[in-house]
């Protein structure tokens, strides 16, 4: 393995200075490398993105123990513009687009913290049309209007305009068809075999993200229960079961799973 | 005949204030979008905007240098107030922010009549009676270039918002904070930003009103007329600002006119604003331009 571009060590967040919502947490992101944060609904993974970018902060969180290093530096006492400088740039869950401005205006907020000259930035923007040809086509369009798809791509592409290295990605394929999130993830590898940019990725989509992650973790009640390759991860039998909907026996009934999600909720 | 002219003079003259109604809106509006905080400290800024320059100026400064000093001290005003007010009470609800401008009133209210004194000054735009004849139309100069000066002023602002750097991040804050942060867009700079250019659409507020009434502390109570503006124009839009005040001023010139010609009734332009803004809540709370919700399935 390369050396660590991002490492979370032992992390503790409380939102409202009560609420204790990661319990230790720990991952490392290699330089050039696409990780996956695995989790159902509130195990902790936008937690764990917000924690990295700071955006914890301006939802009333804190990182009360443990460290965030990224290139050596600690970081975890910064604001989220330091780190938009540094090369760490996050793609929310939901899109969140600025719904008024049009497609190229969402881009261009995107080299906000950009000193490189215009030129450069006109480049970005082009290099950001290749990769999604479709915001060309719309890129005079309020970005309220155009489709869920269209958005995240806005999305993605308005963080590659600060020249990131590592992308935070919440969720990329909420609420998209399954052709859609194909295309996606394919740009996301893409992105990170051509333009070197390193992922980390939080996902409820295990088998999407399994098929294009390096190394995935799984998160569950703030912690993380199981790390590895991704290609041990998806062979491994509880993650078959529990997150891949695949027990023993070939695949289960959906209803099985279901029900036993749910009980082991209760349990956890 | 006649009848039709003074309606006509009525008009021209609402229309005339009107656009310093849509002076002080466009304040409020700029601060609203950019940070949620419905500031209530607008006509107080407009007061110390406006007897800050007429005083440097009655100190022998040249009005330029005058304006400039002014807007420098407008700048200095909001980086205090981001570092003093906004940034300690981040994330707390609405009101508890509109409280606090409550506050900030009084303090920017005092600061300036201690450093300035509380005698009304004179401000001298031109010869107050200078004036030009379209028909029967009688048209004062000074009114006449202020309004010019204001419509400047707009085209200047609508161009900062669209084709700025700064302007396009203003508007990114506006529509979503959070996702302004996530793309390394720092709040407090944007705040800081438009409490300045706050300032400045204060300080022509002062000019051009103090220009007609002099530079008193009632300035500081036009923060009042700007209310029925921003409920006819929308709390959120630059031209909603605009229109409402040009309605304001024309419907409380003409309804004055129409009540006292045909009722024999006088002081209707004192209130009718606030009637009518109370109508079109009814109607369109979110106002004639207030910033259609996307919502999408
Ligand atoms: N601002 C907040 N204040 C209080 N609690 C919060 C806040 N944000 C999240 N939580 C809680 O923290 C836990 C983890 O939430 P988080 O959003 O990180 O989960 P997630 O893994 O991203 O879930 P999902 O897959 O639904 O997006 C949840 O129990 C949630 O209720
Ligand atoms: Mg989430």
């Amino acid at each position: 393995m390369t050396s660590a571009l991002l490492s979370v060590n032992n992390i503790e967040v409380v939102y409202d200075h009560v609420i204790l919502v990661l319990k230790g947490v720990s991952l490392t992101v290699p330089e050039g490398g696409v990780v996956a944060l695995l989790g159902a609904n509130g195990a902790g993974k936008t937690t764990t993105l917000k924690a990295v970018s700071n955006l914890l902060r301006a939802e009333r969180g804190e990182v009360t123990r443990g460290a965030i290093t990224y290139r050596g530096e600690r970081v975890d006492r910064l604001d989220p513009h330091a780190l938009v400088t540094r090369g760490v740039t996050q793609v929310m869950e939901g899109r969140h687009c600025f719904e008024h401005l049009t497609v190229e205006e969402n881009l261009l907020t995107g080299a906000y913290t950009r000193k490189d000259g215009r030129a450069a930035v006109a480049r970005d923007l082009q290099m950001v049309y290749g990769y999604f040809p479709r915001l060309q086509d719309r890129r005079t369009a309020q970005a309220g209007y155009i489709s869920g798809g269209e958005q995240q791509m806005t999305a993605i592409g308005r963080a590659l305009m600060a020249r990131p290295s590592l992308i935070l990605l919440d969720e990329p394929s909420m609420g998209l068809a399954p052709q859609l999130v194909e295309e996606i993830f394919d740009i996301v590898r893409r992105l990170n075999r051509e333009e070197g940019v390193s992922f980390l990725l939080a996902e409820q989509n295990t088998n999407i993200a399994l098929r294009y992650a390096d190394y995935g973790y799984i998160l569950e009640n703030g912690r993380v229960v199981l790390d590895g390759k991704a290609s041990t991860l998806t062979e491994n039998a509880d993650v078959k079961e529990f997150y891949l909907g695949l027990g023993e026996g070939g695949r289960k009934s959906y209803r099985e799973v279901k029900h036993y999600r749910r009980r082991k909720r209760w349990l956890a | 005949m006649d009848l039709l002219w003074l309606y006509a003079q009525a008009l021209v003259d609402g229309l005339l204030a009107g656009v310093m109604y849509s002076l002080v809106a466009l304040g409020f509006v700029l601060i609203f979008k950019a940070s949620g905080v419905l500031n209530f400290a607008q006509g107080a800024m407009v007061f110390m905007a406006g007897l800050t320059f007429v005083s440097l100026m009655e100190l022998g400064l040249h009005p330029a240098l005058a304006g400039l000093a002014t807007v420098a001290v407008m700048v200095a005003l909001a980086l205090a107030v981001e570092r003093v007010v906004l940034r300690p009470l981040v994330n707390q609800p609405p009101i508890i922010l509109f409280m606090a401008t409550i506050g900030l009133t009084f303090i920017v209210e005092g600061a300036t009549l201690s450093v300035w004194g509380s005698t009304p000054k004179l401000l001298e735009l031109g010869d107050p009676y200078a004036a030009f004849e379209v028909g029967e139309l009688y048209i004062v100069y000074s009114e006449f270039y202020a309004a010019i000066a204001v419509a400047a002023l707009v085209i200047a602002l609508a161009l900062f918002f669209n084709k700025t750097r700064i302007g396009r991040a203003l508007r990114a804050v506006a529509d979503d904070h959070q996702a302004a942060l996530s793309v390394g867009i720092p709040l407090t700079t944007i705040w800081v930003v438009v409490w300045s250019v706050a300032g400045v659409v204060a300080l022509v507020a002062g000019i051009v009103w103090g220009g007609r009434l002099g530079v008193q502390f009632s300035l500081a109570l036009l923060a009042l007329k700007a209310l029925p503006v921003l409920i006819l124009g929308g709390f959120t839009s630059i031209p909603g600002a605009i229109v409402g005040g040009l309605l304001v001023g024309a419907g409380e010139k003409l309804a004055e006119v129409y009540m006292s010609e045909t009722f024999g009734l006088g002081g209707v332009e004192n209130f009718f604003p606030y009637l009518m803004a109370m109508l079109f809540l009814m109607v369109r709370p979110q106002g004639l331009f207030g910033e259609r919700i996307i919502e999408r399935v």
